[in-house]
């Protein structure tokens, strides 16, 4: 059995891989797409069409609208319907540009075969800015631009790439599936983020509960005779995909607060990030459609689907026999981390990696009662803090003491909600107060900015 | 499927619940019970009755009519309270007494302080230490003749810790008293003592049981008992006719119980690993004080609530360590 794995906390649900033995297959196309303009961390992207304007896949529609912001491309091939607002999963308006259907035309130097291309350009700022201009973000789950990530501040070095392949939340395979069905672009990707970080070592991180997939990309690496490649066998645990948490079983080196991975000499893409970054660099082709699982175990049909860019969630549903009676629940992500749908009208953005299923009783929580002080959500904690203070300093609005208890340094896992027997809203609390404190810690930096703008 | 339910991560929830946890400390109790029946006879489960029936009915009782909300007997941590006293009292308590400790334990030092996780000193120990300090004469010395199920052997007379204490101040030696008990007899439960004191083994498998569990964890038992055995093995290495040794300390008295079952519980111990170690170690050092130099013979129950009142310290001193902070 692996020892490799983070140092703090943590927690060990049930995996529930239901899905892992469903090959991807492509979703066929719906009749109208949705892109939305904020599919990734940073400023919303600016449209470069117009209503009325053909379109083909692959195009570009919208432009970065800031340096930390990305391009968005046609999923499909059709027609702009309308550029405007629309509600997304959780019923917030947001941007989009609606394009109808209208067969399945390619845009011009996009290479649609399968052919593997294990000849990586030279020129390192050529490939990112082929990742720019393909528009890739990153797919773990926070979809920052990846080319940003890339390109370190000076003075900062890369010593390791780790591809996260750990997919620690239960129920979800599609990272399974892409390491087992498609393992050669991802080592190809790895290999190409590798080069770009200044030929470093390149970790490929994957749990011990996928052995099938840490068997094949071995075999891969072996067959494509990459030297600096490794795959590392994870111990089974959540949230071992956290980018602090991974860097930290792998390298046993731990990220500051505040800090990014880079300040210790890491850059982490996900499997799904990597695949993108070959199709991008060796294809020519943009972030244009993701792997996404849809399971539960009310849900009959459990899949794994090549899902383009922008389809809305019912439509993919439907495809599969529609909603079960028994659900209550539909989660985009996984069960730790996933956000609750409220609209299936929404549409997917680049970083759906999945939809979940729930029933009431799988997901309904119990009713809080007293902490009994038995410690298990310190116990779970990955960041090593202590939820139950937290929460009581939370309750009391005391701001000075939530920083000093580093309540910033949450990263809203949901390992403690999880683990306390007494049901406590753990997390909805803290989340709250964190977000109270950041605020606090910007204004101060704001105000200190500012006063030293006066002094000059 | 009509609406969809909407609420933060995570979705999913581990199984365990707070009734679940005293459920394991109940189970892991078990052997105790059945071995202090076995050992005591029918009266020892008249006065376990008396304990968990009265724990029940005055949590009940408060929360319905004194505080008029749901009440909270469905956690069965009144469950463990009352097992917990009633292994901690004589066989032979008459049972008002018994119910005058359960009102302290569960009226005063539990719901006073807002009923469970609120408590700062354990409940059945501030039962028992009432007890103890209001009817000595039902609490010590009444050890005669336990009617034991199955014919086991039964002795009569004082608690081993009481025997050493008499005998010290009669002018006797430790070594002199000390002959006079096999420690066979202490790990199998043949010796006077209040329910709890008599079999350490089967209070040890319900220690590994709840350790295995993950329901607590070892070390404030542990630091508890490796304080004992050094204080005393520092003691009795000076004066071994003034001074117990260290195996007789760790088998008398109720330390077993103590250590594993009431040092431990969540509310009222500390939550960081160092922090439980130096509550342990304060335990055992107390014990060992109050055994050697006090005026009672026995000093668990107060060096459990003397480190109890600490807690809110060393849970400010001791913290888990911060990822990535110095």
């Amino acid at each position: 059995m692996s020892k490799h794995t983070f140092s703090i906390g943590g927690v060990h649900p049930h995996d529930s891989k239901i899905s892992r033995d469903c090959s991807i297959q492509p979703l066929p196309l719906p009749p109208t797409v949705y892109l939305s303009l904020s599919q990734h961390i940073g400023a919303p992207s600016k449209p470069i069409v117009e209503v009325g304007d053909k379109v083909k896949v692959g195009q570009p529609v919208a432009e970065p609208g800031g340096f930390v912001s990305a391009f968005i491309h046609s999923s499909v091939s059709g027609t702009v319907k309308s550029i405007g607002s629309r509600k997304d999963l959780a019923g917030n308006p947001q941007m989009c540009i609606e394009i109808a259907v209208e067969g399945d035309e390619w845009a011009e130097g996009i290479d649609t075969t399968d052919t593997l291309i294990t000849a990586i350009p030279e020129d390192n700022k050529a490939i990112i800015e082929k990742i720019r201009l393909g528009g890739v973000v990153g797919l773990g789950g926070a979809t920052f631009p990846t080319h940003v990530k890339l390109s370190p501040p000076p003075g900062s070095k890369c010593e390791r790439v780790i591809i996260n392949g750990c997919e620690c939340e239960p129920y979800l395979t599609s990272d399974f599936r892409v390491l087992l069905e498609k393992g050669e672009q991802v080592v190809v990707g790895a290999a190409i983020l590798a080069q770009v970080m200044g030929n470093v070592p390149c970790t490929i991180a994957i749990e011990e509960n996928k052995p099938e997939a840490i068997a094949h990309i071995k075999e891969v690496i072996v067959k494509l005779g990459y030297k600096g490649i490794e795959v590392m066998p994870m111990k089974m645990r959540y949230p071992q995909g956290g980018e602090k948490q991974l860097i930290d079983a792998v390298m046993h080196r731990q990220v500051g607060s505040g800090a990014l991975p880079i300040s210790e000499g890491a850059v982490v893409q996900n499997v799904g990030t990597a695949i993108a970054v070959y199709d991008a660099v060796q294809k020519n082709k943009p972030l244009i459609d993701n792997t996404v699982t849809i399971t539960g175990e009310c849900f009959p049909r459990q899949a794994n689907l090549l899902v383009r860019v922008g389809t809305p969630l019912q439509y993919i549903l439907d495809y599969l026999g529609g909603i079960p009676e028994e659900a209550a629940k539909v989660i985009s992500g996984g069960p730790m981390m996933g956000k609750a749908v409220s609209n299936l009208e929404a549409a997917t953005l680049k970083g759906t990696g999945a939809l979940l299923l729930l029933t009431e009783k799988q997901t309904l929580r119990a009713p809080e009662s007293n902490c009994i002080r038995c410690g298990k959500c310190a116990d779970a904690c990955p960041m090593g803090l202590e939820p139950f203070r937290l929460n009581r300093l939370a309750k009391a609005n005391d701001l000075e003491e939530l920083e000093n208890n580093s309540v910033q340094d949450c990263i809203e896992c949901g390992c403690c909600l999880y683990s306390c027997p007494a049901h406590i809203q753990l997390l909805d609390n803290i989340r709250l107060a964190k977000a109270a404190v950041l605020g606090a810690i910007r204004a101060r930096a704001a105000a200190a900015k500012a006063a030293q703008d006066a002094k000059k | 499927m009509s609406k969809l339910i909407v609420s933060p991560n995570p979705h999913i929830h581990s199984k365990d619940s707070t009734r679940s946890l005293m459920l394991d400390v109940v189970i892991a109790l078990v052997p105790a019970v059945i071995c202090s029946v076995v050992f005591y006879g029918w009266m020892e489960l008249l006065v376990m009755a008396v304990s968990v029936g009265s724990c029940l009915l005055l949590e009940w009782a408060i929360t319905r009519f004194m505080l008029k909300k749901n009440s909270t007997i469905g956690d069965l941590s009144a469950v463990v309270t009352g097992i917990l006293l009633a292994l901690n009292l004589p066989y032979n308590t008459p049972w008002w007494v018994v119910f005058v400790g359960a009102v302290v334990a569960i009226g005063v030092a539990k719901m006073t302080f807002g009923g469970i996780g609120q408590n700062i000193w354990n409940p059945a120990l501030v039962g028992r230490v009432f007890l103890l300090v209001s009817f000595p004469t039902y609490m010590t010395g009444r050890w005669a003749a336990p009617q034991g199920l199955f014919g086991a052997d039964a002795v009569s007379g004082a608690t081993p810790l009481g025997v050493i204490q008499e005998g010290l101040m009669k002018g006797s030696t430790v070594q002199e008293l000390t002959s006079s008990f096999d420690y066979k007899d202490l790990l199998f439960a043949n010796l006077g003592g209040s329910a709890g004191e008599v079999c350490a083994l089967a209070l040890l498998a319900g220690f590994i049981y709840l350790c295995v569990r993950k329901v607590i964890k070892p070390w404030i038992t542990l630091s508890i008992f490796g304080t004992v055995a050094l204080v005393s093995l520092i003691f009795w290495g000076i004066d071994p006719s003034r001074f117990t040794d260290p195996l007789f300390n760790l088998l008398t008295g109720g330390l077993i119980l103590g250590a594993c079952f009431m040092a431990t519980d969540y509310v009222t111990s500390p939550m960081s690993l160092w922090g439980g170690v130096v509550f342990g170690v304060g335990i055992g050092f107390l014990t060992m004080m109050i055994r050697y130099f006090g005026s009672y013979p026995e000093g668990v129950s107060f060096a459990i609530l003397i480190m109890n009142s600490v807690v809110p310290l060393l849970d400010r001193w001791f913290k888990q360590k911060k990822f990535g902070r110095k």
